[in-house]
């Protein structure tokens, strides 16, 4: 029968044609959906846990009390030992130091006298040992507008913005003036080797990056670092295994009174990522939720349509013996055999759309310029195995949802009826 | 005579804050002192050496520890600018900067801007006596009646023989405690009364306080002009 009925819809078009492209679009607008939101959830993530959060974090339990602060006088000390004992426990995971601060960028004139300045947001990071983790996080290769990356010590990058606004060229001298880890001024000169676009608002308004090293020497913060940030092997954040993590950070570093003892926060539960990642996965499901009724109302109305061009088909059938049951059950098996060739053009024709935004995306920076939270300037879609069958739920059960409650129509009819319906 | 010999009794709280004020300003002064610096992590020792014609201008050069040697502040009137040997630059310390911590201390560079002669910003008010460490002191409060003063109010112990602050306590215009001074090791120095050890504590900040000694002092020298410049603080 099965045979028969694919036979039947490949031929008579005028009866599948419209049902299939209704599925196909359907189909093809959620697989997209679905992708771009988790795209767009995974790229706020990697960019927060890039920049900030990492997928753990390490600090002091009194710097995570005022993180917000970047209080370094609260910072991890002895951080050489530390960082031993966190690649022999945890040799899955990258780790790496960091140190934020804020201060001012002072660039003088001719007689060394303040030209102009600026408050920056600064962050210290592995950018001269060899090891490109920390670049590639941050994507410095591919964010450089002028001059180059740092390769000596004693260079840093501006953010361009904030050089165009301090009138700071590569190859010239700043000062900054910060708070080293003792509460005492600090002064340090830096040549600015480059300038960077981060492409989100708050980073490109001020912000200057320079290795750990000369950090620590500014700072004053010799074998210190305000956090340590640990990232799963090929980036990508699987809470599951990173509650593993935790559990057996916490066995080797119990929690105690001692407000210097290391303590290990996840990406969730840093900067209200958590809320964010449960009300964008919740507006996915709520999304997804309403398509798939949405389809339903389309497809049932389709049905419905489909069928009240049938009725006399439906009637001259029921006319010459064929049973109730039996022509509602071919109706149901045409929508499942429609509903999987919609679904399955559908789901191509969305993963290959997703596939585009998901290696070119959508470029929203001209929208983000005076953005003051942390949110990616391109969204990306992104593919996951979820993709390849999200389509089919709604293609195919509201498919055949909508079919099942057009089909009631068929026992509501009257044999009287039939014949005059045969008749005209 | 008896309202002459009660007057010398009970002196007005102005002419007790003149008195002050004679013992603890004077033309000029050149100092070496020890900052002991109680952070919640460490503990470091900052030594320098002062020079202070009056109240408006003053130089410092700290002399150890090694990171510190050679960093110079002056102070003309009412601007301030700091010398940093390892940038060669200085920065003239205006605003908010003004807030930030002395060394990590628990003074803050608008501490040392301070104009030290109470009276000329002060109006004050003896609201009895205490003992501190078997010294009976008047206490006096002191509300300011100039905008331009980092403490709005404060309250002082002074010693009734010496008159010599032992305790102040700086108030913010809210009525919240700033900051608390312990004022100890009392010498008499050229004729003067002077403290030789004082304790900052900052009320908002961790830690045991700052103590501050003088190691030396010498009043009323002279003291060249060439010194309060900024071409000297590059030399």
């Amino acid at each position: 029968m099965i045979r028969f009925l694919l036979k039947g819809i490949l031929r008579d078009k005028q009866r599948s044609l419209l049902p299939v492209v209704i599925v196909i679009i359907g189909v093809m607008l959620t697989v997209f959906m679905f992708c771009w939101l988790k795209g767009v959830l995974n790229d706020s993530v990697e960019l927060n846990a890039n920049f900030n959060a990492g997928h753990v974090k390490i600090m002091t339990a009194s710097y995570a009390k005022n993180v917000d602060q970047t209080p370094n006088d609260l910072a991890l000390i002895g951080v050489d030992t530390l960082m031993l004992k966190l690649n022999k426990e945890f040799p899955e995971m990258k780790w790496g130091q960091r140190i934020h601060f804020g201060g001012l960028i002072d660039a003088p004139d001719s007689k060394g006298e303040t030209r102009t300045q600026g408050p920056a947001m600064g962050f210290g990071i592995d950018l001269l040992s060899g090891d490109r983790s920390e670049i590639e996080r941050f994507n410095l290769d591919k964010s450089v507008r002028r001059g180059r990356l740092p390769v000596h010590s004693g260079e840093i990058l501006l953010s361009e913005e904030f050089s165009r606004k301090l009138k700071v060229n590569p190859g010239d001298t700043v000062t900054l003036i910060g708070s080293t880890m003792n509460g005492s001024m600090a002064m340090y000169n830096y040549t600015v080797c480059g300038t960077i676009v981060f492409g989100t608002g708050p980073m490109d308004q001020g912000s200057v990056i320079a290795d750990i090293k000369d950090v620590r020497n500014a700072l004053d913060m010799n074998n210190a670092a305000g956090e340590i940030v640990g990232y799963l092997p090929g980036n990508y954040y699987d809470e599951e295994k990173i509650n593993q993590i935790v559990t057996r950070f916490n066995k080797l570093f119990p929690s105690s009174k001692d407000e210097y003892a290391p303590v290990m926060l996840t990406l969730r539960q840093q900067n209200s990522l958590g809320n964010m990642i449960d009300q964008i996965k919740a507006l996915g499901a709520f999304a997804v939720f309403i398509f798939v009724l949405s389809m339903s109302l389309v497809l049932w109305n389709a049905g419905l349509l489909g069928g009240l061009r049938r009725y006399t088909e439906f009637g001259t059938r029921l006319a010459i013996g064929e049973d109730y049951s039996h022509i509602y059950k071919t109706m149901i098996y045409e929508s499942v055999l429609i509903g999987i060739i919609g679904s399955l053009i559908g789901t191509t024709i969305g993963v290959i759309l997703s596939l585009y935004m998901q290696n070119h995306g959508l470029d929203l920076s001209s929208m983000m310029k005076n953005a003051t939270i942390l949110m990616p300037a391109v969204f990306h879609a992104r593919i996951t195995s979820a993709a390849f069958f999200i389509g089919f739920i709604p293609g195919l059960i509201s498919t055949v949802v909508g079919t099942a409650l057009s089909g009631i129509g068929i026992y509501k009819r009257k044999t009287a009826q039939l014949f005059k319906e045969l008749e005209a | 005579m008896l309202c002459v010999s009660l007057n010398a009794q009970n002196p007005s709280a102005k002419e007790i804050i003149e008195k002050v004020d004679k013992n603890m300003s004077a033309n000029s002064r050149v100092f070496t002192s020890k900052m002991i610096i109680h952070n919640p992590r460490n503990t470091r020792t900052v030594e320098s050496k002062s020079w202070n014609i009056g109240e408006k201008k003053s130089y410092t050069e700290y002399l150890s520890p090694p990171r510190e040697q050679g960093t110079k502040m002056l102070k003309l009137e009412d601007q301030l600018w700091i010398f940093s040997p390892e940038t060669d630059r200085i920065i003239q310390i205006s605003g908010h900067m003004l807030r930030q911590s002395v060394m990590g201390s628990d003074l803050s560079y608008e501490d040392m801007m301070e104009d030290p002669h109470l009276l000329n910003h002060y109006t004050g008010k003896i609201d009895g006596e205490e003992k501190i460490d078997d010294r009976t002191c008047w206490v006096i409060t002191l509300i300011a009646n100039t905008a331009d003063v980092a403490y709005q109010m404060q309250k002082v112990w002074i010693d009734k023989d010496r008159y010599i602050p032992l305790k102040k306590e700086l108030y913010a215009k809210s009525g919240v405690l700033l900051k608390r001074m312990e004022l100890s090791d009392i010498k008499q120095i050229q004729g003067r009364w002077f403290p030789e050890k004082m304790l900052f504590k900052d009320i908002l900040k961790e830690g045991e306080g700052t103590e501050f000694h003088i190691e030396e002092i010498n009043f009323n020298v002279a003291i060249p002009d060439y010194i309060f410049s900024k071409a000297s603080l590059k030399k």
